[in-house]
């Protein structure tokens, strides 16, 4: 346990300066910071609510149908909106998972990508839809793929002094559908073993037009699979394409042993997650 | 199923005493006290498993503004060899002090080195950060196969083996083998036609209470110390204060608060002599100390992980006719695993005429081994009942029918010595047999899902030991009720319950209060499953001298003989005279004679042993290997149910308790013996999501030797469910699981070995 100043702020332009200290960090729902903070897993100094930014507390979809979700978006409000639940359900299985009902009200998409855990549940599933992030800093505003966004456990492309501003999502495709699945022990309380997304769009005739897998808790960020549209573009979905796809998933996982568990196990989990999160995304094709 | 057998409170189900203060939050548990001029104490732990303490510098600790104290193992005095029994075993007492806080060598990670009393928790914290160690690491012997190979580094140079009675002459891990034996072995496996035998592994649990370890201590000038700890025994903590501070016993008083659990790793002291020591060297100020959750999981509990062998024979028509055990417990690092508790349970539901079984007490660098509800009872009918569901399975019987067929019942002689009394498990199996789970057909699962039943059997003894209590009628016709057992189950309750019935008044009119060690005659500790039975039995007694003091004073009320008097349905009455109300009397005690106080202390005897039956469905996933447990139904012979929500709730917890055993608990540790997952969401207990509501069929065969027929329920319930579990995981795959836990990753390698494809 350390001792922390505590700073509200309401504009982004306060958060930026009072972030400039090199001990300052943003608080969003303060599930992963605080907890790391008394555990001295996290050093920090002052520590700067973001929750009264009007822009990071933003959650539209806008005339194209595109997502905006603010930073400091509590989940609650994410899988509660029912646009959003009907067409973004793979990040609404993520954010309805991560911790509990308790947890839920009050973490933050922007806390679970910036804390950058291997295992956080939102970042495959956001991956897959092909989300962007919206961030600022001393140099001004950026936009990042979140698929480039964790670079190692803990780490992301977050420069000093930067902010996360807000999620873009962008408008599903027709005939797409999504899911994200992850495997814990228990059923609630638990870290992800391994993790699957899935995106899938069908064409006119039935046969996979786009798709996109990303796997979490199987190497030190999330990890794409690559070779999924090559499989499977232009085929008819499947249980054997299914079962291909699962297959490309565990020879692109790159799991260690830890006490969540073993390599072995993660490898066969990637596998049948990717399996069921296919025919999952399909079956939701509506 | 309780049936009123004529009872007015008994088997009722009234307003818990404590509930209000319990659900509003009121309830003062251990670290919720706060003294004036109070110091905050914080534990510096080894980061090793097994290293000598070279030197200890606390001079920059010491200069942290706000630091008043700072004790080491130095401070403690020296202790000889002595043995104290506290309750649920014997410990040494020089042990007991060595774990305290370390003398010459930290002997696990986590084992508690130097202590720091501060004005502030952080101005503490900071101080043990500034203690510097000088350690020569040696290495650690991290398990039972390691710590027993012949030449195996011994941690202790003073334990030696107790070889079946006899000491060995070099130092050994091994600090005890005992052995119990009934019939001729060899002549029982000769007279059998099928053969079973299995070696079973099982991991290091912790009990798992939610209140982590607290106390608070003033070490006073005139001598006197106040302890104020969560404890499952207050008398025993003032006897080890004494024992390890070496003051005299009238000196110590220890005040028990509420507690959150305890389940035997709450019965002996880890904080008290350390704030002891603190309170001293700071000029008698109080210090409080409590342990966060990765202490409680690295420094306190946990139970043993162990390797029991059984091998098992029987005739066709299924009856055993010979069995032998074979168990090594780790002590962790001081002696003292369950393994002689094991011994006794490991195969007393059977009657079976020749047996061996054969236990080991071995030390190794992991934190020393405490009680664990029913110790030593689910690690060794895990491997039993495995077994005789493989011996069932071999002769193509039911699991109830072999287990009726060799069931034991008054008269049997077990393994171990004590020949049963008026015993319960041929009703409990039956209830189960008759139960609509048991009739009921298991649906088969699709796809990648497979189902299974199994069943399984427990015993355990109960214990009866020392219970005292004192009471006063109240000129409201109250009666205030002094006990000195702590409650962790509801024992206010059952035993205000069981006052009740004996004086002859409704319950609610009893006012329990748990008191403090020299507020009451001594008690032995909540624990053993003996405090409703025993407890009860001193109630009993004590309900009996109130009514007859009362029954004395109506008399001279009435102008009669007492002998003429009879107190019925709240009024006494006599012969040819309006009766009088229970409360006129409680209201003229001062007239006809003064107060009714009535104290009693018995050393009890006729403890009921108790059988449970557990009855479970489960449902395993092939392809990730996790366990779903879908129904679940206990039955347990309890003798008689006080207070039946608390039956329940106590089959309940046992079987939430047994299933994380069973499934996913833990202690997981890296080459170099640190602890790796010393928090609840890596060593993962059950969530209220994780299980089914578990039926409790509660069984009365009453114990003839208490009033009221109480045998204990607490522990019974923990003992089958891992062998329940892994007898339906083999119903479903056809894989006998041999290894706890049976974590998803376990189930899906065992599956593979066994050429189970998904
Ligand atoms: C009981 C419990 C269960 C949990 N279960 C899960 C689970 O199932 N799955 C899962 O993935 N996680 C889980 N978590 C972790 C955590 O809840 C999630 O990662 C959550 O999304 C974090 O969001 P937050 O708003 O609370 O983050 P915070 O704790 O506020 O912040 C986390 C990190 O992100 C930084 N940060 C926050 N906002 C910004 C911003 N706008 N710009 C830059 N940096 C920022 C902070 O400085 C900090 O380093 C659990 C946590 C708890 C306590």
């Amino acid at each position: 346990m350390q001792t922390f100043s505590y700073r509200s702020v309401s504009t982004v332009e306060e958060a930026l300066a009072a972030l400039a200290s090199p001990t300052a960090r943003a608080l969003g729902g303060g599930t992963d910071l605080i907890p790391m903070v008394r555990e001295g897993r996290r050093q920090a100094d002052l520590v700067v609510d973001v929750k009264g930014i009007p822009e990071l507390g933003r959650l539209e979809i806008d005339a194209q149908g595109n997502l905006t979700i603010g930073a400091a978006v509590a989940l609650h409000r994410v899988y509660g909106h029912p646009e959003v639940a009907r067409r973004w359900p793979g990040l609404v299985d993520a954010a309805s998972l991560i911790g509990g009902t308790a947890v839920q009200g009050r973490a933050t998409l922007g806390g679970n990508l910036c804390t950058a855990s291997p295992a956080g549940d939102s970042i495959p599933a956001l991956i897959v839809h092909g989300a962007t992030l919206i961030v600022a800093g001393p140099a001004g505003r950026r936009s990042i793929p979140v698929a480039a966004f964790c670079i190692g456990p803990g780490r992301t492309v977050l420069g000093p002094g930067e902010l996360l501003i807000a999620i873009q999502v962008p408008a599903p495709r027709p005939r797409s559908g999504a899911a994200y699945l992850r495997f814990i022990p228990r059923n609630e309380m638990d870290i992800a073993v391994a993790s699957s997304g899935v995106a899938l769009q069908l064409d006119a005739e039935g046969h996979i037009a786009a798709i996109d897998v990303a796997l979490g808790a199987v190497g030190p960020t999330p990890i794409v699979v690559a070779d999924a549209a090559a499989l499977a573009l232009g085929q008819a979905p499947s249980a054997e394409m299914a079962a291909k796809l699962g297959a490309a998933a565990t020879a692109a996982a790159r799991p260690i042993d830890d006490v969540r568990g073993t390599a072995a196990h993660r490898k066969r989990l990637v596998d049948v997650l990717t399996r069921r999160a296919f025919m999952a995304a399909l079956h939701r094709i509506g | 199923m309780t049936q009123s057998n004529g009872f007015k409170v008994i088997g009722t189900r009234p307003v818990r005493h404590d509930g209000v203060d319990k659900v509003t939050g009121r309830a003062l548990y251990g670290a919720d006290v706060r003294l004036n001029g109070q110091l905050y104490g914080a534990m510096l732990r080894s980061p090793h498993a097994h290293a000598r303490i070279v030197a200890i510098d606390t001079s920059e600790a010491a200069a942290v503004p706000g630091v008043k104290a700072i004790v080491t193992g130095a401070d403690l005095p020296h202790v000889g060899d002595q043995i104290a029994d506290i309750g649920e075993g014997a410990v040494n007492l020089r042990h007991l002090s060595a774990n305290i806080l370390a003398g010459r060598k930290a002997l696990y990670f986590g084992h508690a080195i130097a202590a720091v009393a501060a004005t502030s928790l952080t101005a503490a914290q900071q101080a043990v950060n500034k203690i510097k160690v000088t350690w020569e690491e040696l290495p650690p012997v991290l398990n039972l196969r390691d710590a027993m190979a012949a030449g195996a580094a011994p941690l202790h140079p003073d334990v030696f083996t107790d070889e079946l009675g006899e000491k060995s002459t070099t130092p050994s891990n091994i600090a005890e083998h005992l052995r119990h034996e009934k019939g001729d072995i060899a002549a029982g496996f000769a007279e059998a036609e099928v053969v079973v035998e299995r070696e079973f592994v099982t991991g290091t649990v912790h009990q798992g209470y939610i209140e982590p370890h607290s106390a608070t201590v003033q070490w006073n000038a005139d001598g006197q110390l106040t302890v104020y700890c969560s404890t499952q025994g207050a008398f025993g903590v003032r006897r080890e204060m004494s024992e390890i501070l070496g003051v005299p016993i009238s000196h110590v008083k220890v005040v028990p608060t509420e507690i959150g659990g305890g389940f035997g790793g709450k019965l002996n002291v880890y904080l008290e002599p350390v704030c002891a020591l603190l309170s001293r060297k700071a000029g008698g100020r109080p210090v409080k100390m409590t342990m966060s959750r990765a202490d409680v999981l690295a420094a306190t509990g946990p139970t043993s992980a162990s390797i029991v062998r059984v091998k098992l024979g029987a005739r066709r028509d299924g009856t055993l006719t010979a069995a032998q055990a074979w168990m090594a417990f780790e002590a962790g690092a001081f002696p003292g695993s369950p393994v002689g508790s094991a011994a006794g349970v490991i195969l007393a539901p059977y009657d079976i005429p020749n047996v061996v079984i054969d236990g080991f007490d071995v030390l190794c660098n992991k934190p020393k081994a405490n009680a664990y509800r029913a110790p030593g009872g689910t690690n060794a009918a895990y491997a039993a009942e495995s077994m005789i569901d493989e011996l069932a399975r071999a002769l193509k019987m039911g699991p109830i029918e072999i287990r009726l067929k060799n069931a034991a019942r008054e008269g049997t002689r077990r393994a171990d010595g004590p020949v049963f009394p008026r015993i319960g498990f041929v009703e409990t199996l039956e209830a189960l047999l008759h139960h609509p789970h048991f009739q009921s057909r298991l649906e088969r699962a699709t796809g990648s899902r497979r189902r299974g039943r199994g069943i399984a059997a427990g015993f355990w003894f109960n214990w009866g030991g020392t219970s005292s209590a004192s009471a006063q009628v109240n000129p409201d016709g109250t009666v205030a009720l002094s006990e000195g057992s702590t409650d962790i189950g509801g024992t206010r309750t059952s035993i205000a319950m069981q006052l009740a019935e004996s004086i002859g008044i409704p319950v609610n009119l009893v006012k329990p209060q748990v008191v403090d060690t020299d507020s009451v005659g001594y008690n032995d500790a909540t624990g053993g499953s003996r405090t409703t039975f025993a407890t009860g039995m001193v109630a009993y007694e004590l309900g009996q001298k109130l009514r007859e003091e009362l029954i004395a004073h109506a008399a001279r009320q009435f102008e009669v003989e007492a002998a003429a008097v009879r107190f019925e349905d709240g009024a006494f009455r006599t012969d040819g005279k309006p009766p009088l109300s229970y409360f006129d009397v409680c209201g003229a005690l001062r007239d006809t004679g003064g107060e009714i106080v009535a104290s009693v202390s018995m050393r009890t005897k006729g403890e009921g042993p108790a059988f449970g039956a557990h009855l479970v469905d489960v449902e395993v996933d092939i392809e990730t290997g996790k366990v779903k447990i879908l129904r679940y139904t206990a039955a347990q012979d309890v003798g008689r149910a006080i207070y039946p929500p608390f039956v329940e709730g106590q089959i309940q917890g046992g079987v939430a308790q047994g299933v994380g055993w069973a499934l996913n608990e833990e202690y997981l540790y890296d080459k170099a013996g640190h602890m790796l997952n010393a928090g609840f969401l890596d060593y993962r207990m059950p969530t209220a999501l994780d299980l089914p509501m578990i039926e409790a069929l509660i069984v009365e065969v009453p114990n003839p030797r208490h009033p009221y027929g109480v045998r204990g329920v607490g522990e019974v319930p923990i003992v089958p469910p891992a062998g329940a579990v892994a007898n339906a995981i083999f119903d479903a795959l056809g894989v006998r699981m041999t290894e706890l836990p049976m974590s998803p990753a376990r189930n899906i390698a065992a599956l593979a070995a066994a050429g189970v494809a998904a």
